[in-house]
């Protein structure tokens, strides 16, 4: 165990060292500097600039100063507004954090009830109707529902207000957010229910006399949450971090949506930083869930 | 045959098997019609294939599908209009034919009607710059088809040449390919796609007439995106595959003959893991149209003027409220392509892998 743990972190700091690296160089491969705006500054400006942002230095200088920096929490300043990363990151990722845990444990929840439903009512009209639902919704892409919850509820009928400074309405980018995870993790729910449905010890339990509920509660439930838990990991990462155009439809002010609009202000540092903090929280969120899966399953060997 | 008799033939040997002909009784024509072969012989291909045109959701997905696809091959050929040509009458740039709804002609459409000229009807209407939507809506199905196709291919290609090396050669070999795997697989893809996108859109530059100009560096670049990140789910499944199969018999009696690794790989082991590979393939279609259209979404797809669906949608966002048939029409196009391929995916499962069967 002990030894699995080990390894399973030197692999994450080694990917995120890769993504810094990654990250960095790609961003300096980008021709022009930051300092190339369409009114020439002076040499001497550019120079004490230079100079400033250790721009001057070699290349792997500039990396090693540039990690330095993140070890010290310093994430750099945005290249548009000159405000420190850091301080936009800890505004704006609350707010993405709680709108993504709150999509994702909807999602996780309320998938595993219909994907249980559907297995025990098998080729019934509940099933066919779950199952018709999360088909379709893993079809429809988060942006066009959004934008289509927006029209609707928001603009149409009125009955949500807007997304602005003062007036902060969780409901319909949660919904947007959540009917993916929910549609996936009830298809899931549903093949894994089956599948712990057929086992031998559900057959023996029944033979026991053990009630129904008691099966499907105690027996069948605990042995089909594996794979949901298995999904839940990775996506409860993508989704703190991942919401970004959910963010922009809604304008919600949250880390998603300042990294799109990084990307299309070309604000290199920010879409550098982002990428990073993103990154090294998906990584870490994997590693945690690898963990806490072969917590939850004693049958998995470590490897 | 009468003049045989076993008492007379000597035996060679005492405990010879020697058998008695004249004991044998022949078949009867009964007997002889249950060794015809009452049906044609059928090979795995043959046989999924047959299970998938029996699932009813799987044969309409297909036939949406190829009524998709007949649609947006024969419509640039019938519709006078091009997805960037901003609309004109007799040489004339048409200023009214703004923002027109479904079917609905512009002002100096109507009067050019009247005096006899013949115009082609908007089917979807006219966009914020006076261009036919129809054709724009057709242009971007075709892009993203196109994305979701030849991604799916490139990952399948790079996948299957890594996954059969790692899993056939094993040992120290396997173990440093996966760890590759491992590492990549780690990255978080959005991110990455979304910071090559960006570098690359600087980076790459082409000459400007030639086609992958016309697609754009962003097109360009997401292909080699998922040439270098996407590759790795199916590298695993492969490899998975192999380790598998590997231990049969047969792989066995063709190593003891002398045969080659590479013809192992191809005539033994790949034909083996087609099931895996066609599924995954079907299923990498719409997850790559998806993408595509987000990266779209976000302005880091396909270049302007060439639309793909995920940028319509995204330029139908500002006109909203007035125009919302703007956005239905290629948000209900995606939602159809990734439904249809969705569910042929679902289907080729069920046909190719009776063990997944529910």
């Amino acid at each position: 165990m002990a030894r699995y743990i080990i390894k399973r972190l030197l692999l994450a700091i080694l990917t995120v060292f890769l993504i810094c690296f990654i990250t960095f160089f790609l961003m300096n491969a980008i021709p022009g500097g930051p300092f190339n705006k369409e009114k020439a500054l002076s040499e001497a400006t550019v120079q004490a600039l230079n100079e400033r942002y250790n721009l001057d230095k070699p290349l792997f200088t500039q990396f090693a100063l540039y990690m330095k920096g993140l070890f010290q929490g310093d994430l750099g300043v945005s290249l548009k507004n000159g405000r420190d990363i850091s301080e936009i990151i800890g505004e704006s990722f609350p707010i993405s954090a709680r709108l993504g845990l709150t999509a994702v444990i909807i999602a996780l929840i309320s998938g595993t009830i219909f994907g249980s439903i559907a297995a025990l009512m098998r080729n019934k009209l509940p099933d066919r109707i779950i199952i018709f639902l999360s088909t379709l919704f893993t079809a429809v892409p988060s942006f066009v529902l959004a934008t289509l919850l927006l029209l609707v509820f928001s603009i149409q009928l009125g009955w949500v207000p807007v997304w602005s400074a003062t007036e902060t309405n969780y409901v319909l980018p949660v919904i947007a957010l959540a009917a993916y995870p929910m549609a996936y993790t009830t298809r899931l729910a549903k093949t894994s229910m089956l599948d712990a449905l057929s086992q031998d010890y559900i057959r023996t339990a029944k033979a026991k006399g053990v009630s129904k509920w008691k099966i499907i509660f105690k027996h069948a439930l605990r042995n089909s949450l594996l794979p949901v838990i298995t999904y839940a990991g990775p996506e409860i990462a993508y989704i703190i971090t991942g919401s970004m155009v959910v963010e922009t439809v809604f304008t919600v002010g949250g880390i998603g949506s300042k990294f799109v609009s990084a990307i299309t202000n070309r604000d290199y540092t920010m879409i550098m930083a982002t990428t990073i903090f993103l990154a090294t929280l998906m990584v870490l969120a994997n590693v945690v869930c690898d963990l806490l899966y072969k917590v939850v399953d004693p049958r998995i060997k470590y490897d | 045959m009468n003049n045989y008799d076993i008492n007379k033939t000597p035996k060679k040997q005492l405990l010879s098997m020697q058998i008695d002909l004249s004991k044998f009784e022949k078949a009867t024509e009964e007997e002889k019609k249950q060794q015809d072969v009452m049906s044609e012989s059928t090979t795995f291909f043959k046989d999924g294939m047959k299970n998938l045109f029996k699932n009813p959701l799987a044969v309409i997905s297909i036939i949406v599908l190829l009524l998709i696809i007949g649609v947006i091959v024969v419509a640039p050929m019938i519709v006078p209009y091009s997805y960037e040509e901003m609309l004109s009458i007799d040489g004339k740039r048409d200023k009214g034919a703004k923002n027109l709804a479904p079917f609905e002609y512009s002002k100096a459409e109507q009067a050019y009607m009247e005096k006899g000229g013949e115009r082609f009807p908007h089917i979807f209407g006219t966009d914020e710059q006076c261009r036919d939507y129809f054709i724009r809506v057709i242009y971007g199905t075709r892009v993203s088809l196109v994305v979701g196709l030849f991604a799916s291919i490139i990952v399948l290609i790079i996948g299957m040449i890594y996954g059969s090396i790692a899993g056939y050669a094993g040992g120290r070999v396997d173990l440093f390919m996966m760890r590759i795997v491992d590492i990549i697989y780690s990255l978080p893809d959005m991110l990455v796609i979304i910071l090559l996108s960006v570098v690359l859109t600087n980076v790459l530059s082409f000459e400007s007439n030639s086609f992958l100009a016309k697609m754009g560096t962003n097109m360009v670049s997401l292909f080699i995106v998922f040439g270098m990140l996407y590759w790795v789910g199916m590298a695993r499944l492969i490899r998975a595959q192999i380790l598998s199969i590997k231990e049969n018999e047969y792989i066995l009696a063709a190593k003891s003959i002398g045969t080659k690794p590479g013809r192992i790989i191809r005539k033994h082991i790949l034909p083996n893991c087609l099931s895996v590979i066609i599924i995954s393939t079907a299923l990498q279609i719409p997850s790559a149209i998806f993408t595509e259209s987000y990266l779209s979404f976000i302005g880091l797809g396909v270049q302007a003027p060439m639309p793909s669906l995920g940028s319509l949608a995204n330029s139908a966002r500002e006109g909203l409220q007035s125009y919302p048939y703007k956005l239905v029409f290629p948000a209900l196009m995606i939602c159809l392509i990734v439904l249809s391929l969705n569910l042929i995916g679902d289907g080729l499962r069920d046909a190719f892998d009776p063990k997944l069967k529910r």
